[in-house]
């Protein structure tokens, strides 16, 4: 079995290795030239999978601190984030149907680590993150938990104050629903 | 071009060399072995294998063809590492009519299969020394069901299923006097009998109940298996000692020139237990099974069980001669042959069903065993494989018409055609095999492709370990006319038979986290606001709750020295993979790996005042070295008042 594969492999091996040394030449040429595509090609990659160049953004947005009151104008963040959320419709007054659901859905999945005021506790409190958020982001933040850490620089740039990774905790859109409204009405919102 | 020729001779020559160099105990592996059992990292292995832990009592599951340990999924026997048998939720699981047995010697398993195919549904174990089957529930890959098997002893042939899981069989390595007698050893062939208990699976859940137990003449049943397609209705068992020796087995069992398979019509002896044919007798054996939906096992004791007396039940159960003392017991896929594989034999007897059959039909007995007709060996027998090699002992097929014998003293695996009998190929084994198993090997449609042999002696196999090794197992590639060695992997406990297939029946089907909202368990916390602490008389109830990276109450005071504690501990995560871990400090006990979802419960009886810290044991985050809390015991009979709560600690005394 051995002897039939040295039989086979190896003359193929030679003749690829004497072909190399008769152009020579032209094949160093093109081993340089490819060196450098490839090396400027690495730095390229380098600089635009750097995490970091995400925190420009999030600087002036999901930083700031939970303890400042009255979230500026600044402070709002306009994405949506990603998700399957791109219009999430909001009542006025509040539902008071979806409230009453929301309340059972923090008590277990959400109010271990975040309090309803401003105070941080593992992840920041509640208080104004219907100000500082869009209903969107929000539903998608909780729905679609580990691709928002990933990738979304406001998700990112929490995860670095944190330092724990927000828990998929697994809420049903309806879950997700119901834990904004419970959101709006712990901020006021009719 | 001189010089390249050269080159070519001498590499030539060294391959020479080398090939020659390999036949030794090092094993000839072929060049492109590497490339067929290497999965690159983040990819998955083609097929699960579930391999029996022998004297370990749990299941281990590798990934094939890498070889790598997925799994030790704990059956019969406790399992510190993640508090199964430990905490209160499975200690029920290993209860029986002799109390609480943490240890069992775990042979065989076979997976459920539908139309004579897995359907990746439940996979059951034996055990062999505390005669009980087990179920474990392929989604959650945890043991859901346990049954006792009375009236037996050393519970070998068994846990072999029927073509659609109508029955799983136990059948009696060890005779016993039936009921427990007070009789002498030496009474053997008046008191002692063997049973064959056929044990029903309900389709939907798959709750096993012993049906029936049909009570065999004295001597030992060895292994089984069912037919299938044209022999569906029946059940064959391996049995040996029909010298019904009770002392020096070693050479008294071994006398006679032809032992038996015992042929057993389940389907009539369904028909006989439900026309009454059998007697309902006065025994005890326990029931234990998991309750998904309240997460906690309960223990029954069953009180009686159906007796089948072959001497009621005509037509139910035939003997066939089968030469020197056979262990396996292998039905080919199509259902037409069966193979008794005498250990002592220097030859493997194939039995034909039609033949076996017309034997009946046409009354060709050459007389009878204790009143069970025996047939004529040549009237049932399609052929014989000559030669094949030394103690052959298991058999499983390729579904391309090929044996595989796996021969324990000569330690080779045989290939043998099943049109001809005649051997086609043989590859040795490091070293003595066992069982043998081919993906599906057993059943009527194998995936064959590979081979694994379970050797009984590893020696020189792996770096040594000092006296006691891993056991042995080698991956062969089946699927040319050549038997290949591919790997060498070492295993857990000491694998028997094993049982594989296809990842793709089963991976999308795993359970990755348990829905909170589905948790019924009684102790249940759902969310921190409901965390407490709850006295009554010197039983404390601690419900606490688990998230990346607290555990609330984390500090609790006014418990006792002798108080009975429980800490129910919900993990309120809801994803894959974020189990949270629970030890408490000097507590005689193990510690808890508790699920996403799940409540799990953990006793602790304080015997000293003190301090106690109890923390996570699963690395869950990045603040999980902060994941502790603090127990106060107060001296018996101190007035230290009850007082729990995480951040601040509640001046609240319990409610009740």
């Amino acid at each position: 079995m051995i002897l039939v594969m040295v039989n086979k492999r190896f003359p193929m091996q030679f003749c690829h290795y004497l072909l190399i040394l008769k152009n020579y030449k032209n094949y160093m040429k093109r081993i340089i030239f490819l060196q450098i595509a490839f090396i400027s090609g690495l730095f390229i990659l380098g600089c635009s999978s750097d995490p970091k160049s995400a925190s420009n953004e999030s600087t002036n947005t999901s930083t700031t601190s939970p303890s400042e009151k009255t979230p500026s104008s600044s402070a709002v963040d306009d994405s949506k984030g990603s998700g399957k959320f791109t219009d999430v419709k909001l009542t006025h007054p509040i539902d008071q149907a979806m409230l009453k659901k929301g309340q059972p859905v923090y008590d277990v999945k959400c109010g271990a680590c975040h309090k309803l005021t401003d105070e941080k506790l593992v992840g920041p409190g509640w208080k104004g993150v219907t100000d500082r958020r869009k209903p969107e982001w929000i539903m998608n933040f909780v729905t679609n938990t580990d691709v928002m850490i990933d990738k979304d620089p406001a998700a990112q740039a929490m995860l670095e104050k944190c330092m724990v990774r927000m828990p998929n905790q697994h809420l049903s859109d309806d879950e997700a629903r119901n834990v904004l409204e419970f959101m709006r009405n712990n901020d006021g919102k009719n | 071009m001189r010089n390249i020729h050269l080159i070519l001779f001498c590499c030539a020559t060294f391959a020479i060399v080398q090939s020659c160099k390999m036949k030794t105990a090092e094993s000839a592996v072929s060049g492109d072995a590497a490339s067929k059992v290497y999965v690159a990292p983040g990819k998955y292995d083609e097929l699960y294998n579930f391999v029996s832990g022998g004297f370990n009592g749990q299941v281990s599951v590798y990934g094939i063809p890498s070889g790598r340990l997925l799994k030790i999924i704990p059956v019969f026997s406790v399992f510190p590492e993640n508090g199964y048998g430990y905490s209160e939720e499975t200690k029920p699981m290993l209860n029986t009519t002799n109390g609480f047995v943490p240890w069992d010697d775990q042979h065989h398993l076979e997976l459920s299969q539908t139309n004579g195919e897995y359907d990746g549904r439940w996979l059951f174990a034996n055990a062999n020394n505390t005669p009980r089957i087990a179920r474990i529930d392929l989604t959650t890959f945890r043991t859901a069901e346990i049954l006792q098997i009375p009236n037996s002893a050393g519970n070998h042939s068994s846990p072999f299923i029927t073509e659609n899981t109508e029955y799983v069989v136990a059948g009696t390595r060890f005779s016993v006097p039936i009921g427990d007698q007070d009789v002498p050893i030496s009474s053997f062939k008046e008191n002692f009998k063997s049973t064959a208990s056929f044990i029903s699976v309900d389709k939907t859940t798959g709750h096993m109940n012993i049906a029936f137990q049909i009570v065999l003449p004295g001597m030992n049943l060895d292994l089984s298996h069912a037919g299938k397609g044209p022999s569906h209705d029946w059940f064959f068992f391996s049995c040996y000692n029909t010298e019904q020796a009770y002392t020096l087995l070693e050479v008294n069992a071994s006398r006679k020139d032809k032992d038996f398979i015992v042929a057993v019509n389940w389907k009539k002896a369904e028909e006989y237990a439900k026309s009454g044919k059998g007697h309902k007798m006065a025994t005890e054996y326990a029931h234990n099974i998991y309750d998904e939906d309240k997460q906690i096992a309960s223990s029954t004791i069953e009180k009686e069980v159906l007796v089948l007396d072959p001497k009621d039940c005509p037509d139910m159960v035939y003997m066939i001669p089968c030469p020197k003392s056979p262990h396996g017991c292998d039905v080919d896929p199509s259902g037409e042959f069966f193979v008794g594989s005498g250990k002592l034999a220097a030859l493997i007897p194939v039995f034909s069903f039609k033949k076996f059959t017309k034997a009946i039909v046409d009354k060709v007995f050459e007389g009878d065993f204790y009143g069970i007709p025996v047939v004529k060996y040549e009237a049932a027998l399609y052929g014989e494989v000559q030669k094949p090699g030394l103690g052959p002992l298991h058999t499983e097929f390729d579904g391309k018409g090929n044996a595989y014998t796996s021969m324990f003293l000569s330690s080779e695996i045989v290939k043998w055609s099943l049109k001809d009998l005649k051997v086609l190929d043989r590859a040795p084994t490091y070293y003595s095999v066992g069982h043998l198993m081919i993906p599906g090997g057993d059943t009527k449609k194998p995936y064959g492709k590979y081979l694994i042999a379970y050797n009984k002696i590893t020696k020189d196999r792996y770096l040594p370990t000092g006296p006691e090794l891993a056991q042995s197992a080698q991956l062969f590639d089946i699927s040319g006319e050549k038997m290949k060695l591919l790997l060498d992997f070492p295993s857990v406990g000491e694998p028997h038979y094993a049982q594989s297939l296809p990842a793709e029946l089963i991976k999308d089907k795993s359970v990755k986290y348990f829905d909170i909202n589905k948790n019924h368990n009684e102790f249940v916390t759902m969310g921190e606001k409901n965390a407490k602490v709850v006295r009554k008389g010197n039983r404390v109830d601690v419900y606490m709750t688990a998230i990346r990276s607290h555990l609330v109450p984390d500090n609790i005071e006014g418990v006792f020295v002798g108080d009975e504690i429980y800490f129910h501990v919900t993990n309120l995560e809801q994803d894959w993979d974020i189990p949270h871990g629970f030890a408490i400090k000097n507590n005689p006990n193990a510690e808890l790996l508790i699920m996403p979802g799940e409540t799990v419960t953990l006793k602790y009886i304080p015997q000293k005042q003190g301090v106690i810290p109890f923390y996570c044991t699963d690395f869950c985050s990045a603040l999980h070295q902060e994941m502790s809390g603090y127990l106060r015991v107060s001296p018996k009979g101190a007035n230290t008042p009850l007082k729990f709560g995480t951040g601040v600690i509640a001046d609240t005394l319990s409610k009740k």
